[in-house]
C-alpha cells in the first residue's frame, strides 16, 4: 500500500510499505476513504518530538470502512465507515473507566520510554513516534486499529467525510479547550491560534454559551474565519497590543477564561522574546516557544481558568508562576479525550447546530502529501486545513 | 497549617525496603527478600559460651588461673578480669546482636590476644604449669579454630546476600484480587507477560519448572516450588537447591484504596553467579532489571485489563526484549506481509 513517511525533518515521502495487519484480538483494518494533516504533524515534521524514526508512517487523524475485525471486536463488522479518534484506548483500566481516554494506562507498549520522559505515561496515538506507541498512522490506504471495539464511531451515510474526519481530532479536541473553561452566561472567551482547533474552539466557546469569543492569531484569512464562523472578534497580534486590546475589550477585567490553542511552535510578535526562545529551542535548552501561554496567564482575569489544548512536548521555560499563583487562576489541560466526544458532538453536526468542515481548506490525493505539508506549513494559499483523500 | 497525614513507606526497589503495611499479609518471611540474618546458630551458640567463660573468669579468677596454669603471674588474675570482662562483652553482642557474623570477627581477635600471652607465658613455664600451660593453648587454639571458621562462614553468607540483586515494584490493577491471583497462580501464564521467560511447567500444586531465555539462544532452567499460597492473596516461591541462578519471589495482591481494583506487589530477589553465565544473566536483565520488571508488571496489567498484551508496529512482537531494546519504525515490518 502506499503511505506517508517520515523521512526526517522537513521531509516527508509517500512510499510503498506492507499492508497492516491485525495483531490483536481487539484490532479492526480500516481502507482509509479522507485522512487530514494536523498542526502537531508540523511539530513531527519540523523534528520537535522526539523518537521518530526514518520510514515512520504519519497520522493520526483519519476514516474510512472496516475491512477486518478481530475475533473480540463484535460491534464493528466489515463495510461498516467509521472515524477513528486519535488516542488509542482500551477501554478498561481505570483512565479509561474515567473517560480520561487519552491517558489509557495500557495503550503505549513503549510506556517505560515516555516514562522517563513524562513521569507517567500518556495512551499511545497513531502515527505519532515511538514515545508514544510506535503506531503506524493513517495517511495511508490501510491502518490497523487496535481497540476497535473502544474507539472507532459509525458514521451515518448522510454525514459527508469532510465533516466526519474533524471528529478524529480538531473539533473534540476544540470542545474540549471550551469545555474546560466551564463556561457560564455572560462570558468572555480568548482564543489563541486561529488553526483548526482554535477555530473550533471559538466556535464551540459559542455553542457552550459563551457571550463573546476572542480570537488572536497573525494570519487574516485565518481571523476572518473566526468571525464568519465563530462570531467572534479577532486580534492581530503583529498590529496589536494584545494585552491592552483584551483589557479593553472586556473594561479592565481580561476574558473569563483563556484557550491556548496554540503549543510548542508558537509566533510572537515580539522579535526579541521571540528569538530568545527560538533559540532556547534550537539548542534544545528549552522544548518549547509557550508565548502564547505566558500571554493567556497574564491575560486571564483574576479567578479565570487557563485551558491548554495547544501541543507541548518537554519543557517551558519563563513560566509566569507569579502571575498565576497570585492571581487565583486554575489551568486545565490534556490531549483530547476524543472517545468521549465523538457521539455527542456527531449529533450536533446531525442537528445541524454546526459544520465543522469550515476549518478545511484544500483537499487534495494522498500522493500529494508531501505538498501538502509544504504549503500547511508555509501558511500558502490560504491554507487552513489538508485533507487527504485515498 | 495542617500537619500532613503520615505517608505509607514507599515500596521502592532499594535492598533493605520492604512492602509498606502487607509484611504481614502472608505466612512466611523469605530471607531472601526480607534480607532476615541466616539460619547460623553457631554465632550465638559461641556467644552463650563466652557468657559462661565470661561470668566464670569475673566470679572465680583464683581458681582459673590455677585451672590453666598461669597463677603464678603476679598480673594473673587482672588479666583473666579482664579477659572475663572482654568475653562478656563479646557473649552480649553475639547472643542480642543483629549480626552476630560480624561479632565472631572480634572473637577471633581476642582469641589471637589470648594466644599471644599463652604464648610469652608458655616460654618462662616449666613442669606441671607448663602441662597446664601447654593444656590451656591447645584448647583456646581449638576454639580459635572454630571462631574463625565460624566467622568466614557467616562472612561470605553475608556477601552473598549483598550479592543478591532485589526488586521491589507495584502496579494497580483495575481488577479484584481474586482475578488477579488466579491469573498468576496459574505459572504457566507468567511467560505470556514475562518477557524472559521462554515457558513455566506445573509439575503439580506446589513445584514447577522455569526455562528462561538467555542471550545467544542460551537456556537457563531451574526447579522451584510454591513455599507459602494464601488464595486471593499472596504466592511465595523459590528456586529449588541446585538452579544455576538461585532466585525467590513473592507477590501479594491487596485491594487498592477507593475501589481503585487491585494493589499487586511483587517482591523477586536473584543470585547472579559469577563468570560467563553471570554475564548472560546480567545481560539478560540489562542494565536496569528494575525496568524490565517494571515492563513485565506493565504488561500483566494489560492481559487482565485489556484481554492482551498490547502490540504495535514498533512492538509487534509485545514482549520480546530485543523490541524493546531495538525498536523498529513505526511502519508495517516486511514480516508481517500478509
Ligand atoms: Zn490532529
Ligand atoms: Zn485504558
Amino acid at each position: 500500500m502506499k503511505a506517508t513517511a517520515w523521512m526526517g525533518t522537513d521531509h516527508v515521502k509517500v512510499i510503498d510499505v506492507p499492508d497492516p495487519k491485525l495483531m490483536n484480538a481487539r484490532d479492526a483494518i480500516v481502507k482509509i476513504s479522507t485522512t487530514a494533516i494536523c498542526g502537531s504533524d508540523l511539530h513531527l515534521y519540523h523534528g520537535y518530538i522526539p523518537a521518530m524514526r526514518k520510514g515512520d508512517i504519519l497520522g493520526h487523524e483519519f476514516m474510512g470502512e472496516v475491512v477486518e475485525v478481530g475475533p473480540q471486536v463484535r460491534n464493528l463488522k466489515p463495510g461498516d465507515r467509521v472515524v477513528v479518534p486519535f488516542p488509542i484506548a482500551c477501554g478498561h483500566c481505570s483512565s479509561c473507566q474515567r473517560g480520561l481516554y487519552s491517558v489509557c494506562e495500557n495503550s503505549n507498549p513503549n510506556a517505560g520510554i515516555a516514562e522517563k520522559v513524562m513521569g507517567h505515561s500518556p495512551a499511545g496515538i497513531f502515527g505519532y513516534s515511538h514515545l508514544l506507541g510506535g503506531y503506524a498512522g493513517g495517511q495511508a490506504e490501510y491502518a490497523r486499529v487496535p481497540f476497535a471495539d473502544i474507539g472507532p464511531l459509525k458514521v451515518p451515510d448522510e454525514i459527508p467525510d469532510d465533516q466526519a474526519v474533524t471528529l478524529a481530532d480538531v473539533f473534540p479536541t476544540g470542545y474540549m479547550g471550551a469545555e474546560m473553561c466551564d463556561i457560564k452566561p455572560g462570558q468572555v472567551i480568548a482564543v489563541w491560534g486561529a488553526g483548526p482547533v482554535g477555530l473550533l474552539a471559538a466556535a464551540s466557546a459559542r455553542l457552550l454559551g459563551a457571550e463573546r469569543v476572542i480570537v488572536i492569531d497573525r494570519f487574516p484569512y485565518r481571523l476572518r474565519l473566526a468571525e464568519q464562523h465563530a462570531g467572534a472578534e479577532t486580534i492581530n497580534y503583529e498590529h496589536t497590543d494584545v494585552l491592552d486590546t483584551l483589557n479593553e475589550l472586556t473594561a479592565g477585567r481580561g476574558p473569563d477564561a483563556c484557550i491556548d490553542a496554540v503549543g510548542l511552535e508558537g509566533h510572537h510578535g515580539n522579535a526579541a522574546i521571540y528569538a530568545y526562545d527560538r533559540a532556547k529551542q534550537a539548542t534544545r535548552t528549552e522544548t518549547e516557544r509557550p508565548f502564547a501561554l505566558r500571554e493567556a496567564i497574564l491575560a486571564c482575569r483574576s479567578g479565570g481558568v487557563v485551558s491548554v489544548i495547544g501541543a507541548y512536548g518537554g519543557v517551558v521555560d519563563k513560566f509566569p508562576m507569579g502571575a498565576f499563583m497570585n492571581r487565583s487562576l486554575t489551568m486545565r489541560t490534556g490531549q483530547c479525550h476524543v472517545q468521549r466526544y465523538t457521539r455527542p458532538l456527531l449529533e450536533r453536526i446531525q442537528r445541524g447546530e454546526i459544520d465543522p468542515s469550515f476549518v478545511v481548506s484544500h483537499r487534495m490525493p494522498l500522493r500529494d502529501a508531501p505538498k501538502g505539508y509544504k504549503i500547511f506549513q508555509k501558511k500558502q494559499d490560504e491554507c487552513t486545513k489538508v485533507l487527504l483523500k485515498v | 497549617m495542617a500537619e500532613p497525614p503520615p505517608r505509607r513507606r514507599a515500596d521502592g526497589g532499594h535492598a533493605e525496603r520492604r512492602g509498606p503495611d502487607v509484611d504481614h499479609v502472608d505466612g512466611v518471611r523469605l530471607p531472601e527478600l526480607d534480607g532476615a540474618p541466616p539460619k547460623n546458630a553457631l554465632p550465638r551458640t559461641l556467644g552463650w559460651l563466652s557468657l559462661a567463660l565470661g561470668v566464670g573468669a569475673l566470679a572465680e579468677p583464683t581458681p582459673l588461673a590455677r585451672l590453666t596454669g598461669v597463677d603464678d603471674s603476679p598480673a594473673a588474675v587482672a588479666v583473666i578480669r579482664a579477659v572475663g570482662a572482654r568475653e562478656l562483652s563479646h557473649g552480649a553482642a553475639l547472643v542480642a546482636g543483629r549480626h552476630p557474623g560480624g561479632w565472631v570477627w572480634t572473637r577471633v581477635l581476642g582469641d589471637a590476644m589470648d594466644l599471644t600471652l599463652l604464648g610469652r607465658a608458655l616460654a618462662h613455664r616449666r613442669g606441671e604449669r607448663r602441662r597446664r600451660l601447654a593444656l590451656t593453648t591447645a584448647v583456646i587454639a581449638g576454639i580459635t579454630a572454630v571462631d574463625l571458621a565460624v566467622a568466614v562462614a557467616a562472612t561470605r553468607a553475608r556477601r552473598a546476600r549483598d550479592r543478591m540483586i532485589r526488586i521491589s515494584l507495584g502496579v494497580t490493577v483495575n481488577r479484584s484480587p481474586a482475578d488477579a491471583y488466579r491469573f498468576w497462580r496459574d505459572l504457566e501464564n507468567l511467560p505470556r507477560f514475562m518477557a524472559h521467560l521462554e515457558s513455566v511447567r506445573a509439575d503439580d500444586l506446589r513445584r514447577s519448572h522455569w526455562i528462561a531465555r538467555g542471550p545467544a539462544g542460551r537456556h537457563i532452567e531451574w526447579d522451584a516450588e510454591i513455599i507459602d499460597d494464601q488464595p486471593n492473596r499472596s504466592v511465595a516461591w523459590r528456586s529449588l537447591p541446585g538452579a544455576q541462578v538461585p532466585n525467590a519471589g513473592r507477590v501479594r495482591f491487596l485491594p487498592a484504596p477507593g475501589d481503585r481494583g487491585t494493589e499487586v506487589r511483587v517482591q523477586l530477589a536473584y543470585a547472579p553467579p559469577a563468570g560467563s553465565l553471570g554475564r548472560a544473566v546480567a545481560k539478560l536483565f540489562g542494565e536496569e532489571p528494575e525496568q524490565q520488571v517494571r515492563d513485565d508488571l506493565r504488561r500483566f496489567k494489560q492481559m487482565l485489563e485489556a484481554g492482551e498484551v498490547v502490540r504495535s508496529d514498533g512492538s509487534p512482537n509485545g514482549i520480546s526484549v530485543r523490541q524493546q531494546v531495538m525498536q523498529r519504525p513505526a511502519q508495517p515490518l516486511p514480516d508481517t506481509r500478509r
